[in-house]
């Protein structure tokens, strides 16, 4: 076996998750083919993986709100790789921010710092923990409104 | 975190997979042969992205498969160095903090590259950060489960292919057992402003 290039493009944990989501379907629809031979090792890396990235904001996004991203932080002259952490992680504090984009006090002012991440928060969507805060905060209002 | 890798090798379908479609059966040998193992040098292979060439099919004389020479490109786990990743704690130990990502579990947090200062509390087997305010010391417990945001600083890949027979001592090596290294291990920092367990920096 050889390698021919073992760095050929970046993938976002986006575009794996929709790679082993098909995969799976696939593999469901054309039946039971030797579940327990050799395929046992793919069947474990893709549950791993699948409940990894399930458990971060990526499930959530599609390719639409990819070219939206980073169509909107093309301003801010981020490199190729600062641009994939921000879609992986949807940074929400300015600490985040500075984690993971390099000498950001040098190159990005205050108000590009909060622009970066109104961008980021308004556009990517939250991870399944925020939505489950949100469903919380949603039963204690309609607790309020039912007496009346 | 995940990266393409283009890769090239020679399958070897058994006849008695001929009825099915020669795709189909290449991308199932590759997955049987790459998902879930380590490359040396290249990381560890998820699953297949696709096949781009394949070239002409032989069968050899004395063995009835067919060989295909296959260009594909395989989906795989190898963060760059600096990357920021969030992962939970699997244990610690004082050798460090032991994190796992559930589909890939050998990183490590070395002693040095915790927020100073910090101790192993011996009793609970557990590292803490004695975090100092002007009310005080806290003392912040990494315990097993939490999520915590590290970064990369540096990966070893380990050859574990087996070495043959060695000539000499062969009675010393049966008795010792063979040392079980990870083929491909990370090594993690959270010694920045951000990064450590997500509890400690969020503010709500």
């Amino acid at each position: 076996m050889e390698v021919k290039d073992a760095s050929a493009a970046l993938l976002s944990n986006y575009e794996v998750f929709q790679l082993l989501t098909d995969m799976k379907e696939q593999r469901k629809e054309s039946g039971k083919n030797k579940h327990s031979s050799g395929q046992q090792n793919l069947n474990t890396i893709t549950y791993e993986t699948l409940k990894y990235i399930s458990k971060t904001p990526c499930r959530h996004q599609s390719p639409e709100i990819v070219r939206e991203f980073l169509t909107a932080v093309k301003s801010h002259k981020l490199t190729k790789a600062e641009k994939l952490q921000l879609l992986n992680h949807r940074p929400v504090t300015a600490v985040e921010i500075q984690l993971m984009v390099e000498e950001s006090e040098e190159r990005l002012t205050e108000e590009q710092i909060e622009a970066l991440l109104h961008t980021v928060t308004s556009i990517l969507p939250a991870g399944p923990e925020a939505e489950q805060k949100q469903n919380t905060s949603d039963d204690v209002t309609m607790d309020e409104e039912d007496p009346a | 975190m995940f990266v393409l890798v283009e890769m090239v090798d020679t399958v070897r379908i058994p006849p008695w997979q001929f009825e099915r479609k020669l795709n189909d059966s290449i991308a199932e040998e590759l997955n049987k042969k790459l998902a879930n193992k380590v490359v040396y040098n290249v990381g560890l292979c998820i699953c297949l992205f696709d096949i781009t060439k394949l070239e002409d099919a032989y069968v050899f004389p004395g063995d009835g498969a067919s060989h295909t020479k296959v260009h594909f490109r395989y989906v795989v786990f190898h963060p760059f160095l600096d990357e920021v990743l969030i992962g939970s704690i699997k244990g610690c130990s004082p050798e460090g903090v032991h994190v796992s990502l559930g589909f890939f579990d050998d990183i490590l947090i070395p002693p040095e590259s915790l927020q100073q200062p910090a101790k192993f509390d011996e009793a609970e087997q557990v590292w803490v950060w004695e975090y100092e305010t002007e009310e005080g010391a806290h003392d912040l417990y990494m315990d097993t489960g939490e999520e915590i945001r590290f970064r990369v600083v540096d990966e070893s890949f380990v050859d574990t292919s087996p070495t043959g027979p060695s000539s000499a001592d062969a009675t010393s090596s049966s008795e010792e057992l063979p040392k079980k290294e990870a083929p491909y291990t990370l090594v993690g920092s959270i010694s920045e402003p951000g990064l450590g367990l997500l509890s400690w920096w969020t503010s709500s």
